[in-house]
Parts: C-alpha cells; structure tokens; sequence
C-alpha cells in the first residue's frame, strides 16, 4: 500500500516536499492500479467516443445517450472482482451498489442491472460452486431490494478461473436531459456527505484490487445495505429535482481521497474538508482512515449556501444521514483538515494525474503452442447434442435470472433468457441492452475474441429489432507488469476500437480490471462488451413457431472451432482458428435483419453462437416447445465436416423463424442485401432432427433436450 | 402501482408518505410493492408500525376497499388486518416468474368483473411470499370464503396454494402475485385481459365511469 520509488520520487518533485503519511495514503489511494489507469490510459485514448447521441460533460461517472423527445439514457460498467473472490455475498452486492451510484451521479434513475459472472468449473470445484450461488444470492438481495430490475447478463464457467470470481455489473439510467448534473461548483459552496456511515470496512479496497489475489484480505471487502442506498438514490433524486445540486460524485474506490481529489480537479476548484465532521459509524477513526475508507452507499454532493437548507430538509425527511464537510474554495488545492490542523494540502491535479507509464508488450508464446492443433474424432453427435446442452456454459440461466425481480419498474417489455432484454422508455422508445464476454475465445485470440464479443453483443441488440447506438467496455486482464498479458490487453483495445470505428458505435464508458490472478497464475484475457440498442418502433417479441414454418439461416459457417465449447467442453481441446469477424458481411447481415424485422417478416430472431448451429437451433425448438428438421448440406458454410458444421461457433449468424407465406419475401430481402442464406428447416412434430443429404446424422427428442437444457444448472448448485 | 392506476386505468391515484395523512375524499387504498425498510426484520413488519396505518386501519373498519399487493400484503397481515403470515419460499430463494392463479372469491371489490375458477396469467416476485395459516385459521378462511385466488401450481410451497386472501368481510384484500405487472399488454408474455380485470373489479366497485 505504497508508492513505486520512481512515484514517490515524482510526488516530491511535483509538490517540492515530502508528503506526510496522510497525503502519501491519498496519493496512494488514487495512483493505484484501480483508480488512475496507469498502465492502460495511454491504450484507451484510441476508443471512438463522439457520436451524435454522445453528451459528455466534466466529472460524469457515466456515459450519457440522448435518446430524444428531451430524455437521455447512462450506462457505466464496473467489476468487483477481488472481493467476490474472498467473500462472494458482499462483494457482488457492492458491486451492484457501486455502479448504481454512477448512475446516480449523472442526475438520473437506475432503470436496470446486468450482471456477467465468471467462475471456476462448477461441474467439478465445489469451491467454484459456493462462489457462484452467493454472488447471485448477493446481487438478487441487493438488486430486488432497491426494486431495480436485474434484466440480463451472461455466465462463463472455465478452469482458468478457479479459486477466483470476475463478477461485473453494469447499469442503465434514464432521466431527462435538462436535469442532468452540470457539474461546476463556486467559491464558498458546501460540499456535504451523504448516506451510509464510514467505517472501517473497505480500507485500502482499490490498493487490494490493484494487486495479485495472495491474501484473504477481508477488511478490505465493502459491506453492503441496500436500505441505505435506496433511502440515497430516492434522497438524491429529489434533491436533483429541487435544484439542490450543482455537482456531484459517488465515493467508490479510494473513497473520500479519490471523490475529492477528482471532483476538485474536474471543476477547476478547490476543496477545504474537515474529516472529524464526516459521520462515522466507528470510534478514533484516524484522517487517513476517513479518506480512504471505502463504506459504502455514499454520495458527495455540492450545495450553494442558498440550497443548503433544502438540501438538509430531504435528508432529513428520508432519514438519510448527512455531514457537511467543506467548502468549496478558489484554486485548486484539497485541503484536509481533522478539527483545527491541517493534515493534507495538496494540488488536486497531481493527485489525480499519476504518472503514465509505458508497459511493455510481447507476444506470448502459448499462442505458438495453441495456434494448430490435431482435429479430435467426431462422437456420437446425437448424444454429444445433448451432452453440449446440458453444459453449463450452454444451459438455460433461469436458476439464476428467476432470483432477480428482473420486472420491477414495469419497464421489461423483452425479458431475461432471449438474446437481449428490452426496456421500454417513458417517450415511446425501447431500450435494447446485452453484455457479452468469451474467454475462450480471447484466450485463443486476444484481438479477434474481442471484436466477436462486440459483434456478439450487437447481434443480440439486433435480434430484437434494435440499432447499436453506443457501447461500454470493461476489460479484464491480469499483471500488466507481464509484457505477454500486456500484450493481449493492447490486443484487445485495438479490436475494440477497430469494430467501434467500423460500425460507427462510440464508447460511452469502461473500466479496467487488471491483477486478476491468483496462485495458479493469470485470468485468460476476459473483456466484456455492452452494447445499447435503440428501438424507434415496436421491439421484436418472439412469436410462437407452428408446424410448417421455416427456419432460415443468414450468415457462412466456418471451420473456426478455436475456443469452441465443443473443442473444449467435449474434447478439452484448446486451441485452434478462432472465429474472426467479417465486418463487411456482419454489417450487411445486420442490416437485412433489421430490415427482415421492421417490415414484420419474422416470428423470432435468435443469435447463433456459443454452442453453435447445433445448441442454437435446440435453443430455439426448447422454447418454442416443437420440433425442427434441418438440413445441414443447405447451410451456408465452407466445406465442413458435420460436427463442424453443428459446432462451429462462427459470428454474424443469425436464425430466423419464417411463416411459410413470408418466405419469398424474406429471400429477396436477403439476395438484395447480398446475404449468405438459406431455409435451412421446418418446424413440426418433436425431433430436433439434423441430416445430411438424406441421412439424419443427429436427433433428439425436444423434451428430452429442454430437461437437460433447463435442469442442468439448477440441479448442479442444489445439490451440494 | 401508481402508472398502471392513473395511466392504464385513469383512476385519480395519489402518493401517500408514511408520516403523513391520508387525504379526504379517499375511496380506495392500495398498498403496494417494495422491500419496506429492506425487509430488515421480516418483511413488512416495521412498516406495519408506520403511522399512517393506523388511519388505514380505521378506513378497513369502515369498509373501504384495500388492496395490498406483494410488501403490501405482507404488511397488512403484520399489521393484523389479514389473518396468517407470509414465510420464506420452501426454495429459500427469491422467485420472480409468470404464473397462474385462479380465481376462487368472486365477491370482493377487486374480483368482482371475474367468473370463479377464472384463470390469471400473473407475474410473481417475492422471496417471503408462502402464505401461512394454522389450521383453525385456515378452517374460517375457507369458512367465510376468504380465499381469493389459489395457485394453479405449487410455486413457493404456501398452504393450499394460497395466493391471496381477504378478511371476513372481503373489503381488505391481499395478494403476493403482481396486478399491476400484468395488466398490460406489452408485459405480459400471455394475456394481459384477465389482471387487468382486478382494477376494473375496483373501477366497478367504485362506480367510478371512464
């Protein structure tokens, strides 16, 4: 908990003294890993962030969207992933909290959560098992609890997390434009605490998250009270409607430390704190103690004098505490004192610019090693069809979604389970959203696993008839220090800003999550993807599929079985050609579904993709409770054996189901967009049933798919 | 609640806050949804203590038609206006799913649009939400005809699937499943007709003409 020598050299320089071990604790606080992006600003800089829906403005802890009619909606993404790892419960639960209150921050309502989680293999590791049941326990008590729905997310089980948990939350606000925070703040302004207490819980958090998982270090997880942060969220709101604030900031790692230096840096001001005025809920807290500690459910919120009474009367009314702490002053010094003395002055700018550095990269050698491998036998794929279902990376999440009250706000027009959830918005609108990660494939390639996660994402906005019209990234990696680790991070930036450029979707938010590693060594490259999708019209609600009707597949299968559930889940084989995105072909196949659905062509459009061709049209047969005969010599594919072609987990793919009557349509729609397809099936009876040419190479009955489908996950955390 | 009351129904719907009065003119209460005060304790426990339930008390004595849905029910029977309890799910987790319930009282001020046995596609969220009852209580519920809906199928493990009950003179009505949530027809992945039958029962009720 300390600086490099080479950074404390530079503090010295910088303010001509040396600090004292109050300043050096805020410093420290703030030029951690976790708060100043020392390794990976540099990288970032090159993400897309203008759009023409883009508003930013200083200090958001969000990104914002004009979504029209006056309204805006924000997104941010953040992870808690080294407290989930000690202690599962509360550190999810904090981690909803904590992205909720950025939310917050930009003046509006946290409409929903997503959630991706990450674990160890469940099948096997009971460790692995115990984490997983307690984060979601921990993100459903606190979620429901402040009646925001947790409306999607995704779950990756891989062996390269064990002993570990990545647990990443994201959230959506939604408010209208003119009230959203400006953000200035003048001379003689109070700046007042609002919400939870501070004790010692969480000291050193953003230290402890900026190192290598070694210890247990339990005082350094956050303890979570969702009463308090609804009684906040509810305080802060009115308080926003009554004008009270003039800027705001939620205390999230570093606490007090990085909130003021931040916010005294951000607006071009200066801050005077006295830290023996904090609320406290324990005794001799010291001043470095109050400024770091990470307590949670606490806003920082900045008030005119005029305003100041109001501001105290909402509190009050809510019984939410509240302690004004400082006032704002010229300059740009936070000047911290407990009672009369002064026990840190220092210049905001240089506490919250740590010194970039310039991390080596270098391309790591298991890449070699992984990039050619022996193609494994094809089993029985009836039964390995199964087998693949009930995979717990491939089966039904219900166990987990049905935990989360994912309908509170009465907003959840397209529910958890389908590709992505839709919100519909107070001006008529509908709200798209879909987080998608794959270590798997990031692992085989850094580069081109991340552009297919983004271009993931964006399928699942489409399937439901929305635009992509802004992303989030949160990208996790482990000890930046290793030049091999840094490169896939460098890797995946790059794809990134590659698919953001090309597709015109500009990154509205992120955070970075590096150090994950435990004794068994580094994370596989994991960045995730969020993407926002707009609807103008009406959301596509999947309709029922009936005997006759046709499943049409638009998009080429490719023998890119790298990274595939199929080479790693059924024949533990790692390595291989990962599948790559075509950006021409994805945004043409894109664009003709979307055209597909605005003219109303389609019942349902489902993404193929993990499990592939195979789990993707079982999936579709399971919810659509009949059964399909498909031909597997009419998909559109590169010369592939038929287990490649049933588990090739190739992007910019998409299945749609046809009313007979539609289908000529649907075709010249295709062949105009200059879109591989085909009517691959038809719907009827109870067999999900594949052949090749005239011979059915795999069958299984759909009942007997939709039990291991829906049971399989279920079953493995009841049972131990 | 309070969109699907004055936007989907246009009734004249107000916010009441704990500590204050409930305004005159009143018709009708209706206890909503929520996780009062955290669910710390049990849940609706402490807001059964709120002030205003006194007032809301006397009002159930007048006869006033109230409705207390999901936290709302669960504050009614801790505040002693419903009979029996509200315990954890038999799964011990949080639930929140589509379901049906059948309609079994067709008498009360919010089912009195239904035929009995009708059935409800409903959604369900709640993690205290199996209903409770010893078995003299339970003997008078079905005495007195106080059980207003029943599950069609097992979901939380409550005593005889019940889903909602009302007290003996029916005006006080409990339910844990969500009207308000299905009600509409973009949210409900069935059909919307059957829930919504629960306000316009009230709308009836209070002779109220749109």
């Amino acid at each position: 908990m300390s600086l490099t020598p080479q950074e404390s050299a530079y503090l010295e320089k910088k303010i001509g003294r040396k600090p004292n071990p109050v300043e050096l604790q805020i410093v420290a606080a703030e030029w951690s890993e976790h708060c100043s992006y020392k390794s990976s600003k540099k990288h970032l800089k090159t993400l897309p962030r203008k759009g023409r829906r883009v508003i930013s403005g200083p200090g958001y802890d969000s990104g914002v969207l004009d979504v029209g009619d006056g309204y805006v909606v924000t997104v941010h993404i953040e992870s808690h992933n080294h407290p989930s790892a000690v202690e599962p419960y509360g550190g999810a639960a904090t981690g909803v909290g904590g992205v909720i209150r950025d939310i917050l921050s930009a003046g509006t309502r946290p409409i929903a959560i997503l959630d991706g989680l990450r674990f160890g293999d469940i099948e096997k590791d009971t460790h692995a098992r115990w984490l997983f049941k307690n984060a979601v326990r921990g993100i459903a008590d606190y979620g429901n609890c402040l009646g925001i729905p947790t409306i999607g997310g995704e779950i990756e089980f891989d062996r390269c997390f064990t002993n570990y948990a990545l647990v990443d939350v994201a959230s959506v606000g939604f408010g209208k434009k003119e009230r959203l925070i400006q953000n200035r703040a003048d001379r003689g302004d109070y700046v007042v605490l609002i919400g939870g207490s501070t004790g010692r819980d969480g000291i050193g958090g953003s230290q402890f998250a900026s190192d290598k998982l070694e210890s247990e270090n339990r005082s350094a997880v956050q303890i979570p009270d969702p009463f308090i942060e609804k009684l906040v969220i509810e305080a802060i709101l009115e308080a926003r409607n009554q004008k009270c604030i003039k800027a705001m900031k939620d205390l999230g790692g570093g606490g007090l430390s990085c909130a003021v230096s931040e916010t005294s840096d951000a607006l071009s001001v200066g801050i005077e704190l006295d830290v023996a005025l904090v609320h406290k809920r324990e005794q001799n807290m010291s001043p470095t103690e109050l400024m770091v500690s990470e307590s949670q459910e606490r806003m920082l919120v900045i008030t005119s004098p005029e305003k100041l009474q109001t501001l105290k009367e909402i509190c009050e009314k809510l019984r939410v505490s509240y302690s004004i702490v400082g006032r704002v002053t010229e300059g740009n010094t936070m000047q911290i004192k407990y009672d009369k003395d002064t026990v840190a002055k220092l210049p905001s700018d240089v506490v919250v610019n740590a010194p970039l550095l310039d991390r080596p990269a270098s391309v790591p050698k298991y890449l070699a090693r992984i990039s050619s491998i022996k193609k494994p036998k094809a089993p029985n794929l009836s039964q390995t069809l199964l087998r693949m279902l009930s995979n717990p990376n491939i089966a039904s999440k219900h166990w987990v979604y049905t935990q989360y009250d994912h309908e509170v706000g009465i907003r959840t027009v397209i529910k958890p389970g389908q590709d992505a959830s839709v919100l519909r918005l107070d001006n008529g609108k509908f709200l798209s959203v879909k987080i998608d990660g794959n270590s798997k494939h990031c692992y085989v390639n850094p580069r081109q696993g991340v552009i297919g996660c983004f271009d993931e994402a964006c399928r699942n906005i489409v399937c439901t008839g929305a635009t992509p019209i802004g992303m989030v990234d949160h990208l996790q990696f482990g000890n930046p220090e290793d030049p091999e680790i840094f490169w896939t991070f460098k890797e995946s930036v790059e794809g990134i800003t590659e698919y953001a450029k090309y597709f015109e979707i500009p990154c509205v938010g992120g955070k970075v999550s590096l150090y994950n590693e435990t004794d068994d060594g580094p994370i596989k490259p994991t960045p995730l993807i969020g993407v926002l999708g707009l609807i103008e019209g009406k959301p596509l609600i999947p309709k029922k599929a009936k005997k006759g009707d046709l499943l049409v597949m638009v998009g080429l299968t490719k023998d890119e079985l790298g990274g595939s559930e199929y080479y790693e889940y059924v024949h533990d084989v790692v390595g291989g050609a990962c599948p790559a995105v075509d950006m021409v072909s994805s945004r043409s196949n894109q664009e003709a579904v979307l055209e597909i659905i605005g003219q109303g062509m389609t019942k349902a459009v489902h993404d193929c993709s993990k499990g592939g061709l195979g789990v993707a049209i079982s999936e579709l047969c399971i919810t659509h409770e009949i059964g399909c005969m498909v031909s597997l010599d009419k998909v559109p594919s590169e010369q592939l054996a038929e287990d490649e072609l049933l588990f090739s987990e190739s992007h910019s793919r998409f299945l749609l189901i046809v009313e007979p009557s539609k289908i000529k349509a649907v075709r010249a729609l295709l062949e105009k967009h200059k879109v591989k397809h085909d009517a691959i099936g038809k719907f009827s009876g109870k067999n999900i049933a594949f052949k090749n040419k005239s011979k059915v190479v795999a069958s299984v009955m759909v009942d007997k798919a939709q039990e291991k489908w829906l049971n399989s996950l279920g079953s493995l955390v009841s049972h131990g | 609640m309070h969109h699907v009351l004055t936007d989907v129904f246009k009734l004249q719907s107000q916010l009441v806050w704990h500590a204050d009065d409930l305004p005159k003119n009143v018709d009708a209460i209706v206890l909503p949804g929520g996780f009062s005060y955290g669910d710390r304790l049990r849940a609706g426990v402490i807001a059964a203590h709120s002030p205003i339930i006194a007032q809301v008390k006397k009002m159930a004595e007048k006869g006033m038609p109230i409705l207390g849905v999901c936290n709302g029910f669960q504050i009614l029977t801790e505040a002693g206006l419903l009979p029996g309890a509200l315990l954890k799910n038999t799964s011990l987790s949080y639930i929140c799913r589509w379901t049906e319930i059948i309609v079994k009282n067709n008498k009360t001020p919010f089912t009195n649009k239904f035929k009995l046995n009708q059935r409800i596609p409903i959604a369900i969220a709640n993690g205290e939400g199996r209903y409770y009852a010893d078995k003299e209580t339970l003997h008078m519920l079905k005495k007195n005809n106080q059980i207003v809906f029943t599950y069609g199928e097992d979901v939380n493990g409550a005593t005889m699937k019940i889903a909602s009950i009302c007290n003996k003179e029916g005006n006080v009505v409990g339910m844990m499943p969500h009207p308000e949530r299905s009600a509409e027809q973009i949210l409900n992945p069935k059909d919307a007709k059957p829930a919504s039958m629960i306000f316009e029962s009230l709308i009836k009720t209070l002779g109220v003409t749109a």
